[in-house]
């Protein structure tokens, strides 16, 4: 990755076939959270749904994940995976999820208790479903502070408020007695980063935290975010199905399709060279902003597949419009993650060169379009 | 603004509309108020939301008309009023010559051929209790038309027209993908060959992917059947790439109005230029480069909203004359109307560098 990852790249470097984390065992890793080779499947009378299946990644303290996919593509399942709340469900989880040095698959719902809204805690999508209408948002925000800490109610009230100011609600000291329903959605999705901040975790998975919110209130929370991650130095998992967000926010990002990652790297180089089919169709669906307008989007053909029936060799294969370059192998062979660059990684039969030309050449200009501003623009200037 | 529709700006528009073919739909000094009551026994008016408030503007025929706001500004309001699915508290609105303003719902109905609307949310918006035949057939069944070709095959070669199997004529709603779903709601929107489509937010319920595709079909469709859209949504970018001309809705009012290509590469209003640069741009390299205009606080409420320029509380150039007297909808560049007694006067490129 652009922030390096000294120990990892050399390892794939030297065998670039195997897949990623092949070279290392069961040894807790040295970053924050490492997710190895995680797979959830629920039975249902219809058949087995593979929400996740086969998925690895690993993030450090202070840095973003962004991770995007399109609705069924196993975002969710994966981060509710990671705060162990599959439990009671029938999900048959298996893989490693090692949080600073413990393993979470294996380990009692005791202690993912204790560890849940402590030491990983998560910003949901919909804040008015997700804070409870009966409770005073003070009176919520301190219970899961007071779980974790032996404190007084006057102190936990002390840091409850100092909390709702940090996260920018006004006068703070009274309405840390409203209700949910007296805030308006904005403030309502502030209650709840204030809620996940209470006890200063080290994770902090945010699930769509601005999907459901108004593009100015969006940059406001985005920034928040960005704000209290710089002064918390928390890691950082945001969940979401727009690029935007995630070329904002993140340093990482992982793109998923039907329970798998397709593509992992550098937020930089994902945008600069996305190297996966999938990838280029979702930059090329998406109406762009900061680009001349465009005549035509380019869709991806189809609908995502059914987790029951996931399709043969590359799930993505039905819908991609370079599966027949591949000589029938992405019809009947699952192309492994594997590293194409440092620290690049990507799911694809088509080899690492035809897919540059076919960005560079096909893809790149219609995705891309020309800029508006080239006259503009400084000799020397435009992106990279 | 309280020009009457024949004088000033809102000419100006219907000039600006012209150029590209006769105004379908004229919308003058529109307003809806929703009365706020109090009482049990004696129920009595305490207030109302200013929903919808003097808005003026012309749908020229062929033309895409993007409303474009934040939650709570009026633009699903103006939708309904336009579809006649709610009463104007005042204003006049014709569609084709006709003044629809007060129409009762049996006079409403013939005009229902040509006045259509396409929902938000494709999971709602069909019965499950219906097969998609005769959710995409009820048009003709209410309008009491007898399609030349029989009910049956003018409902399968609509599905064909927004990209479904003609053979599902027999499905439920439920074994169709969202965006499958949004197309029947298309297809069926389609039945009576409408002049006007208000479209309610028709893709901010679907996947990016699916998103493009459905984008894709509502201009095919227009260009193959001469549609004309009124588009309302919240995604600027979506509303930039199917909108001809665009007009941004605060807190009830229009607070400018012009063509796409104007709107968004020199935006006037300051609440505009807040709202473009809001926008996360998927380029990773923009980041920490591009000047965000951070707006403070929330939208005010529309029970009571602030006095003269609705957007002072929130606007960094608001002086004395934004609390006291409200700025007219007025005519900056021919075709692009603000209301604003500071208009800016930047390209947005200084907001996005590239």
């Amino acid at each position: 990755m652009a922030h390096g990852e000294p120990d990892e790249t050399g390892d794939a470097m030297m065998a670039p076939d195997a897949p990623p984390f092949a070279g290392m065992t069961s040894a807790a890793p040295s970053d924050l959270l490492e997710v190895r080779d995680l797979h959830i499947h629920f039975p249902t009378a219809d058949g087995l749904v593979k929400a996740v299946d086969g998925l690895s990644f690993h993030l450090d303290r202070g840095q973003t994940l962004g991770i995007v996919g399109e609705s069924g593509s196993g975002k969710s399942v994966t981060s509710l995976g990671i705060l162990g709340l599959h439990e009671g469900t029938n999900a048959r989880i298996t893989g490693e999820i090692w949080l600073d040095g413990e393993e979470l698959v294996s380990t009692s719902t005791a202690r993912i208790r204790q560890l849940r809204g402590n030491k990983v805690s998560m910003i949901f999508q919909d804040p008015l479903s997700s804070l409870h209408p009966y409770y005073s948002v003070g009176d919520q925000i301190m219970e899961a502070y007071r779980i974790h800490n032996d404190v007084s109610k006057n102190a936990a009230r002390t840091h409850t408020i100092e909390l709702l100011d940090r996260v920018g609600i006004p006068q703070a000291a009274t309405r840390v007695d409203d209700y949910p329903h007296q805030f308006s959605g904005g403030m309502r999705q502030r209650v709840m980063i204030a809620m996940a901040l209470s006890c200063d975790p080290e994770l902090l998975i945010a699930d769509e935290p601005t999907t459901a919110l108004d593009v100015t209130v969006q940059a406001q929370i985005l920034d928040l975010i960005s704000e209290l991650q710089a002064e918390f130095g928390s890691a950082v998992i945001i969940i979401t199905h727009d690029l935007g967000v995630v070329a904002e926010l993140a340093d990482d990002v992982l793109v998923m399709y039907a329970g798998k990652a397709v593509e992992y790297g550098s937020a930089d180089d994902i945008f600069a060279q996305p190297e996966h089919p999938y990838t280029w169709g979702l930059l090329g669906s998406m109406p762009r902003l900061d680009r001349e307008r465009e005549e035509r989007l380019i869709p991806i053909k189809g609908t995502p597949p059914s987790l029951i029936n996931v399709p043969s060799g590359c799930a993505f294969h039905p819908r991609c419009a370079y599966a027949d370059r591949t000589g029938g192998r992405s019809t009947d062979e699952v192309p492994p993650l594997r590293e194409t660059a440092d620290g690049h990684l990507s799911a694809c039969h088509l080899t690492i060169s035809e897919r540059h030309k076919t960005w560079t050449a096909d893809i790149k200009p219609l995705v891309e379009g020309t800029s508006p501003f080239d006259a503009s623009q400084e000799p020397g200037g435009g992106v990279t | 603004m309280s020009a009457p529709p024949s004088g000033g700006a809102a000419t100006a528009a219907s000039v600006a509309a012209a150029g590209r073919g006769d105004a379908l739909l004229t919308v003058s000094g529109l307003q809806k108020h929703f009365p706020v009551m109090r009482g049990v026994v004696f129920r009595h008016k305490v207030g109302a939301v200013q929903a919808v408030d003097d808005l003026n503007f012309t749908v020229a025929s062929g033309e895409t008309l993007g409303l474009v706001g934040e939650s709570g500004c009026g633009k699903t309001t103006t939708g309904r009023l336009l579809t006649r699915l709610l009463e104007p508290t005042a204003g006049q609105i014709v569609f084709d010559g006709h003044d629809i303003t007060h129409l009762r719902s049996g006079q409403m109905r013939p005009l229902r051929r040509d006045i259509q609307m396409i929902f938000q949310d494709p999971y709602s918006s069909l019965n499950p209790r219906h097969t998609v035949g005769s959710i995409v057939g009820a048009p003709y069944r209410l309008q009491r038309v007898k399609p030349a070709r029989g009910v049956k095959r003018s409902v399968q070669d609509l599905l064909e027209l927004v990209g479904l199997n003609p053979e599902h004529y027999n499905r439920y709603p439920h074994e169709f993908s969202g965006g499958q779903r949004q197309r029947i709601g298309i297809a069926r929107t389609l039945a009576l060959r409408p002049k006007l489509i208000v479209a309610d937010e028709p893709v901010s319920a679907l996947d990016v992917s699916i998103q493009a595709q459905v984008i894709n079909l509502l201009e095919d469709l227009q260009d193959e059947l001469g549609l004309t859209y009124v588009v309302i949504a919240h995604d600027l970018s979506v509303v930039r790439h199917i909108a001809d001309r665009v007009a941004v809705m605060y807190l009830g009012k229009i607070v400018e109005l012009a063509s796409g290509a104007q709107l968004y590469r020199t935006p006037r209003h300051p609440y505009t230029v807040a709202l473009l640069s809001a926008v996360p741009s998927p380029d990773p390299g923009s980041r920490g480069r591009r000047k965000r205009i951070r707006l403070a606080g929330d939208v005010p409420s529309p029970l009571n909203p602030p006095p003269a320029c609705r957007f002072h509380t929130r606007c960094w150039k608001a002086q004395e004359i934004c609390r006291t007297t409200e700025p007219p909808l007025a005519e900056l560049a021919p075709g692009h109307m603000a209301a604003c007694h500071f208009p800016e006067d930047v390209s947005i490129s200084a907001l996005r560098p590239v």
